[in-house]
């Protein structure tokens, strides 16, 4: 049996605004296998993010828990890299500093974390953007910096929140591509959150599609296509439409 | 300085040069009373040779200097650790509330009183009146730091101190500075009051020694040197701030 790099044990998550409790996540079980690539896939609003937080630490389960490496998660930390939708970079350093954010806070030698920027910044595509500052930089650039970081961290796991959904859809394929190409050489753990079903079934080894709200998980699919996708192969298509339909009827049931 | 500003100012001492000579010539209220802008500039000149202005300002701006600084660095900490701590912000809140509409000045002689007539009661008054401004500016400032940046360092394994010094701190600083800005400003504002009374020296005694010894040119002499004062530390303070954020423009908003 191969090691378990997460974990998640009857995971309930619920939210209180007004005095009322709204369960957004309900008695999840999930494992995710070391190198493994996952996709969260689920209508809006079904609490993919929620249990992406909860995994990062940045929320705390209601019931159950989470578990990385066998060890339950108490809070965010160096060992799970995350990638934000809104990128979340530090806008008062430059690309070359937000890389380097956790290669200083590990006190890593000055010349270590030079080659290691320069590394991650050619991984992405940025070198000549190491000195610029992020509000001098587009979407799509912003988000390699935020994935540049992540990695130089050297994280076993990186958990990316819906990270290419503010992106335009050309620069959205493009960072596909490259994120492909990325953990093809790099090999992390990923759990990643979309409601791209595309995006889905291009990236991931298993597509955990989820209810609408409370978000339970309604099935679990694993693409079993080769490392190197082709968006207009019939079998990519068949596990669109698959997939699509499961998405449909959650979509339905929020609309009825 | 743009010359519509220049000659605004000029307009307004031409103004008053054709008051107070026209006052001098129809002796229409007593003259010593409206000093001419001439009688001002010899008063100037005269402390200037005898070295007694330059002792005045320096008084001035030492006690300002040592006020703020102690004031600045507490607001800082407490500002910080206020926005971090929910419990401490509701302890310190309607504390606040209660203090901030006094006018400091009615708390001055209280000062006296405690302090003596000497430094210390100068700068605890200062100290006092910039303190709560500059800590309600600097705790809201840390409070609209973007909790998804926070999280996103704890997540490159930033611990409690690295948020402080690598993520709040730069985060808010546009905000900090601002609040130390007001502050200052501020600190100049109230030297002069805290230095009526029970002075030796310093701004505010320069002018109140020209209200005993029935000066008037002295007094508005003394008020031209504050407004200047003011406003050369004012350029200098914005033309820190532009540095210090040179190539971070818009940060705040990105």
């Amino acid at each position: 049996m191969t090691a378990m790099a997460i974990q998640v044990r009857g995971l309930s998550r619920s939210f209180v605004a007004g005095g009322r409790t709204t369960p957004a996540l309900l008695d999840i079980d999930l494992d995710i296998a070391d190198r493994e690539f996952v996709c969260l896939l689920g209508p809006s609003g079904c609490g993919k993010s929620t249990l992406l937080n909860v995994v990062a630490g940045f929320l705390r389960p209601s019931a159950g828990e989470v578990l990385v490496n066998g060890r339950p998660v108490t809070g965010p930390g160096a060992d799970r890299g995350v990638v934000f939708q809104e990128y979340v970079l530090f806008p008062w350093l430059t690309v070359a500093g937000n890389v380097e954010f956790g290669l200083r806070l590990q006190g890593a030698p000055s010349d270590d974390r030079r080659r290691t920027v320069a590394r991650y910044l050619e991984l992405v595509g940025l070198t000549a953007h190491a000195a610029k500052f992020p509000v001098q930089l587009s979407g799509g650039m912003k988000q390699r910096v935020a994935i540049a970081r992540a990695l130089a961290n050297n994280p076993a796991i990186i958990l990316m929140d819906e990270p290419f959904g503010a992106l335009d859809a050309q620069t959205r394929e493009v960072l596909q591509d490259e994120l492909g190409r990325i953990q093809r050489v790099e090999h992390k753990t990923v759990l990643f959150v979309t409601h791209s079903i595309r995006e889905a079934v291009y990236l991931a080894d298993r597509v955990v599609v989820m209810t609408s709200a409370p978000g339970r998980i309604k099935q679990v699919v694993a693409i079993k296509l080769p490392d190197i996708r082709d968006r207009f192969a019939p079998e990519f298509t068949q596990y669109e439409s698959e997939i699509t339909r499961m998405v449909k009827e959650e979509v339905a049931k929020v609309h009825e | 300085m743009s010359r519509t500003r220049a000659l605004a100012l000029a307009g307004v001492l031409v103004t008053w040069a054709v008051v107070a000579h026209a006052n001098k010539a129809l002796e229409l209220i007593n003259p010593v009373l409206l000093p001419t802008p001439g009688q001002v500039a010899a008063v100037l000149a005269d402390t200037v040779r005898d070295g007694s202005l330059v002792r005045h300002v320096a008084t001035s701006l030492g006690r300002v200097a040592v006020g703020f600084g102690v004031a600045a660095a507490s607001a800082l900490a407490l500002g910080i650790l206020a926005a971090m701590c929910a419990p401490l912000r509701l302890v310190m809140e309607p504390i606040i509330e209660f203090v901030r509409p006094i006018p400091p000045l009615a708390f001055l002689p209280l000062f006296l009183v405690w302090f003596g007539l000497g430094e210390a009661s100068k700068v605890a008054f200062i100290g006092y009146t910039t303190f709560f401004p500059m800590f309600v500016a600097i705790a809201s400032a840390v409070l609209r730091v973007d909790v998804t940046l926070l999280r996103a360092a704890a997540s490159l394994g930033a611990r409690r101190l690295d948020l402080i010094g690598r993520v709040i701190v730069p985060a808010a600083l546009p905000g900090i500075v601002v609040a130390l800005r007001l502050g200052f400003a501020l600190a100049l504002f109230v030297i002069v009051g805290a230095e009526f009374m029970g002075a030796d020296a310093g701004l505010g005694h320069l002018i109140m020694e020209g209200r005993t010894f029935f000066l008037p040119a002295q007094i508005v002499m003394g008020a031209l040197v504050l407004g200047l004062l003011g406003s050369l530390v004012n350029a200098l303070l914005l033309a820190a701030e532009r540095r210090v954020f040179r190539g971070r423009e818009a940060a705040a908003t990105s």
